[in-house]
């Protein structure tokens, strides 16, 4: 029977747990892509190329070579063959155009481009024969500056698939040249680099059998398998992918990043283990947040109605590849307006090509457009909160869809009675203690809530240990945790009895983890698994002599806590699952299950919108003389369906804000134009807040029940705190100082009064 | 890998030996060095480990000031009672600068040989005179927005980063230096220097000099002092710009006054004519304003660091007020008093 001398502790979906994986990382148990031995292994260093664009016209390897312990100089002189065409470079995110090839040829496309490798020995041998390749180059002309770029902005015909066309609604240029109120402004974002912790490393195990192992830092193990497999012939038996920890990504793993490339190639070029790890300033020269203006045009009455919303917004990207993002969507969803047009382009440019980061686009897009906003509420003079409740829409304005769920109004609600924004005076500069000027301003946010075909398998053994699997990834993010509670949830069992194996292409299928979706599909995708593990269990039970459980046949018939299986009807019934597994003579119940959208009919399809919302609230501080900016309280209420863990989805959110203060007030990679280069890459020069910039934080989640968004009724937490948050700061320092900042960073240069 | 002789001497005069040989290097902490040997920035064929020399002692000078050990950690220095007690505009600016983590592992001796933080400097793709002199300087007209807005020279516009040596030189330290021809000391004024034709050179040492010890005068500001910098977050980040302020307040009128300005050249600015200005008025808005005219005079920006001007017109008065009105700059709590 149950343990009875105390209630069972139950621990399931919206118990906050403690991350399962803590110990392993803060003990150093965890593994990173960068730590696993390999017999033999070889150690490659990467020589990052000087200029912008041209072509290389000699490469003197004869010092590297002569270094003890190198062995070989791999460059596009020497690299094996490789696929010709362009589609055996297509990764999973799929950017329309040519993918980069390393070491493909003598072109050159942007400064930083990876031109040699030198595997030796030694790391200590590498790196130091890395520094005497000598390499000579014919330049062509080039540009990175954005401004300039812009005039070859254009929208292109092949369309990334994550992109989404903006549908206009009415006149919105008419519209907006009637309209009474009217707000025209332009606003820039620069570029930042996503600088997880942890490098981009790959350590490949070369077995000797024809079969490798190649440990990643990746957001999706198997997506990166395909990729390499389709460019080095190797077929998924004979190579499989491991990103079993990984230590931040922020959307720089989505795509197989060039040292998994040359480490895979050297490998099946030497016929031993290499290991490739990128340098801190390596990290900058690949994956970036597009550089962007956005023109935000508001017309709306007297009253503060909108109008008429017209968006115009360019992003940055390569020459090879054309990036797109959804820039200007965010506002004609959020926003009734009868009137809305988005235009949206790209430019090109010298450097590699651009990428997703948190929230992409909507980072950009929500942020800027939530700027604007601020801006016409000033103009009508009503309160910045006052003035979205008035243009608040019940309905997906852009697609005119209604939503799974907003419960965007509590979220204001709930976030302005934290924050106490009651009791804000209207009046910028109004505010001050001392020589500070406080001030205070709010934003919205708004992120999809996706959900992706996962499968999940889950496996019982009669020591009542559980273990689930995926091939989904933890990126920080608190996908461990997440699943274990799932399972604990449906299984109820303990966290400590289960086990959660993800990262690893050998598992089940899954997507790349990214845009928040990993929790609620492959939670989705685990409860399926758990369940089937159920519904066998309760199955075995009727073995049992005597059936305690009676005709019990569905698991609505019972309850299963702390591995028994209780009848609802009569709780002095039960059966533990090591009985019931025994009775059947089974060892193991095994099941696998995917998830899928539309599953059971539960999953709304194209009919609805589905998204998750915020309301960011926040205080500033700021020296009116001398420009120093003081982020002192931030309040973010978050819409995001059901919590699955309300302690690591906290922190998802704490994060995100935190980076959100950075995009407001700190991050931004400098480019020489001259050199082609980015020249701040690294993180002395390369500014991320710390912990002296980051004060009060506190996190809300409003009751938003939504059981037809995910099978779990969970929206995704892992990028809805970043949106907005830089708007709510750039707010907050309007109404602290009355100056209006359009360009973020809003570095203390920009604040110093002059 | 790299390959470089390693010496690890215990005495002075050892390491003044080792130190002697071509492309020899010092090191200490390592907080700086070992950034520029990752980078392929200093490429030295000879380490002379100074860690076991007996150079880690704050003790007392004849002449009633402190002796600074060039080996004494940054940290220890700031948290010692005689520094805070005597010399709290010295403790402050220390605290001000890098991490607790940094300032554990880094010496006095090594924080004013701290090199540039110049991006070119760094990167050894882009040109860099003070690197590898006559390359030409990619930060006039390239990315500067943290480069000096005085004492520029056509070869080099970068700035010399140290917290600490900002408050030196308005304490006007002395640097005790040994080199193969024995012991000297260098007014800390004279220790910097500007890039000039020679912007490979950040300081007066001859080569080979060890430094060994900085020696604080018996004069204490301990009323009338503050460290105020600005910079692009709130910790662990360079000056922009910063002010050390010492001043003796006498009858309501200034006594004395001493400025010293980081994050604006190749060393920290003084100029004696700006302090003069001070010398005998009242510690008021106008004085204040005067010696700022004077002190920033010939400032000239290259573009992204133009603002560090009005930056520094605003601070260093803001900064005088602070020590006038004995408000010294706290370095834990941010807000700017």
């Amino acid at each position: 029977m149950p343990d009875t001398r105390h209630e069972p502790i139950r621990v399931g979906i919206g118990t906050p747990l403690n991350r399962v994986d803590g110990e392993a990382k803060v003990t150093g148990q965890a593994q990173y892509a960068a730590e696993y031995p390999a017999a033999g292994l070889l150690h490659g260093v990467i020589v990052s190329g000087r200029i912008a664009r041209g072509r290389i016209t000699g490469i003197d390897e004869t010092a590297a070579r002569s270094v003890p312990g190198v062995v070989e100089v791999l460059t596009h002189r020497n690299r094996p063959h490789t696929p010709w065409l362009d589609r055996n470079y297509k990764d999973e995110l799929s950017i329309p155009g040519d993918p980069f090839r390393p070491l493909e040829s003598e072109e050159i496309q942007f400064s930083g481009q990876p031109v040699a490798l030198v595997l030796a020995e030694t790391f200590e041998a590498a790196r130091f024969a890395a520094s005497l390749i000598d390499v000579s180059y014919e330049a062509a002309p080039h540009n990175i500056d954005f401004e300039a770029s812009l005039a070859e902005k254009f929208l292109p015909s092949k369309k990334r698939n994550s992109y989404h066309e903006p549908k206009n609604h009415g006149d919105a240029d008419a519209a907006f040249d009637k309209a009474e109120l009217r707000h025209e402004a332009r606003y820039h974002l620069a570029v930042e680099h996503h600088n997880p912790m942890e490098m981009h490393a790959t350590t490949v195990d070369w077995h000797g059998d024809g079969t490798l192992t190649v440990y990643d830092k990746n957001q999706g193990s198997q997506g990166v398998q395909s990729y390499l497999c389709n460019i080095f012939g190797f077929s998924k038996k004979e190579l499989r992918v491991v990103n079993a920890y990984v230590g931040g990504a922020f959307g720089s793993g989505l795509r197989p990043q060039y040292q998994v490339y040359l480490a895979v190639m050297a490998a099946k070029h030497m016929q031993r283990s290499v290991r490739v790890v990128m340098t801190r300033q390596q990290m900058f020269t690949h994956a970036h947040r597009p550089e962007a203006v956005y023109t935000v045009k508001l017309g709306a009455e007297p009253t503060g109605k909108l109008t008429a919303i017209l968006g115009d917004a360019t992003t940055s990207t390569s020459r090879f590849e054309d990036n797109m993002e959804d820039v200007v969507i965010w506002g004609m969803i959020n926003y009734d307006s009868p009137n809305m047009k988005g235009e949206y382009s790209i430019a090109p440019r010298d450097t590699y090509t651009s990428a997703d980061m948190r929230a992409p686009g909507a980072a950009t897009g929500m942020t800027i457009f939530e700027i604007a906003m601020d801006e016409l509420a000033y103009k009508a003079g009503v309160d910045p909160l006052e003035f979205r409740m008035i243009n608040y829409s019940d309905i997906d304005a852009m697609y005119r869809t209604p939503f799974t769920s907003k419960a965007l109004r509590e979220a204001y609600r709930e976030g302005a009675a934290a924050f106490g924004w009651d009791r804000r005076s209207p009046e910028p500069r109004s505010m001050r203690e001392g020589r500070e000027l406080i001030g205070w301003g709010m934003a919205t946010g708004l992120w999809n809530a996706e959900f992706v075909e996962t499968s999940a398998r889950a496996r019982l053994t009669a020591d009542g240990r559980l273990e689930v699997a995926s091939a989904t990834s933890d990126i920080g993010t608190g996908t461990y945790t997440v699943l274990a509670l799932v399972a604990a949830d449906t299984l109820g069992l303990r966290p400590e009895r289960i086990t959660v194996r993800i990262g690893d292409s050998d598992l089940p299928h899954s997507q790349v983890e990214g845009g928040s979706r990993a929790a609620a599909s492959a939670g989705a995708a685990v409860q399926l698994a758990c369940q089937a593990v159920g519904a066998k269990l309760l199955a075995a039970a009727a073995k049992v002599e005597g059936k305690p459980l009676g005709d019990a046949r569905s698991l609505e018939d019972v309850t299963l806590t702390d591995g028994y299986m209780i009848l609802r009807s009569d709780p002095s019934k039960a059966v533990s699952f090591a009985d019931a597994m025994a009775a059947s003579g089974l060892d193991v119940i095994e099941e696998e299950a995917t998830a899928k959208p539309g599953l059971g009919d539960r999953i709304s399809q194209m009919t609805k919108s589905r998204n998750v919302h915020s309301a960011v609230f926040a205080e500033v501080r700021v020296d009116e003389d001398l420009g120093q900016v003081r982020v002192t309280r931030i309040v973010n209420a978050v819409a995001a369906g059901r919590i699955i863990n309300p302690k690591t989805a906290r922190s998802q959110i704490l994060g995100g804000v935190v980076m959100g203060m950075g995009m407001a007030l700190h991050e931004e990679t400098m480019g020489d134009p001259i050199l082609g280069r980015w020249m701040n890459h690294n993180l002395a020069e390369y500014h991320i807040p710390v912990n002296a910039d980051v004060h009060d934080i506190e996190v809300i989640f409003v009751d938003e029940p939504d059981p037809e968004v995910t099978p779990l009724g969970a929206k995704g937490v892992g990028e809805i705190g970043i949106i907005s948050t830089a708007a709510a700061i750039a707010n907050a320092i309007f109404h602290a100082t009355g100056q209006r900042h359009r360009n973020l960073p809003i570095t203390i240069d920009r604040l110093i009064a002059t | 890998m790299i390959r470089f002789d390693y010496a690890r001497p215990t005495e002075v005069s050892d390491a003044v030996r080792e130190g002697a040989a071509e492309q020899a290097t010092y090191l200490a902490g390592g907080t700086n060095l070992v950034d520029l040997l990752k980078e392929n920035v200093a490429r030295p064929t000879r380490v002379v480990d100074i860690g076991r020399l007996p150079l880690a002692e704050i003790g007392e000078t004849e002449s009633g000031g402190l002796r600074l050990g060039a080996l004494v950690t940054n940290s220890e220095t700031a948290y010692d009672s005689r520094v805070q007690e005597r010399y709290p505009l010295l403790s402050s600016a220390i605290l001000a600068g890098a991490t607790a983590q940094l300032r554990n592992a880094a010496t006095n001796g090594g924080n004013i040989n701290q090199r540039t933080r110049c991006y070119y400097f760094y990167d050894v793709a882009t040109p860099c005179n003070k690197r590898n002199p006559g390359q030409g300087c990619g930060a006039i007209g390239g990315v500067n927005r943290i480069h000096a807005i005085l004492g520029t020279s056509p070869h080099c516009i970068a700035t010399h980063p140290s917290d600490m040596a900002v408050a030196l030189a308005a304490l006007q330290a002395e640097v005790r230096v040994t080199g193969s021809d024995g012991e000297r000391v260098i007014p800390f004024a004279d220790y910097h220097r500007l890039p000039g034709e020679e912007p490979w050179r950040d300081n007066t040492l001859k080569p080979g000099e060890l430094v060994t010890a900085i020696d604080l005068p018996a004069e204490r500001f301990t009323q009338n002092f503050t460290y105020l910098k600005l910079r692009d977050r709130l910790s662990y980040a360079f000056a922009l710009v910063s002010v050390a302020v010492a001043m003796r307040i006498e009858d309501g009128r200034i006594a004395e006054a001493r400025i010293a300005l980081g994050g604006v050249a190749h060393k920290p600015w003084r100029r004696l004519e700006a302090e003069e200005v001070l010398v005998g008025r009242a510690p008021d808005r106008a004085a204040f304003d005067a010696a700022t005219e004077v002190l920033l005079d010939g400032a000239r920006g290259h573009g992204a660091n133009d603002f560090k001007i009005p930056m520094a017109r605003k601070a260093i008065p803001r900064a005088l007020e602070q020590a006038a009105a004995g408000t010294p700059q706290s370095q834990t709590d941010k807000r700017l008093a």
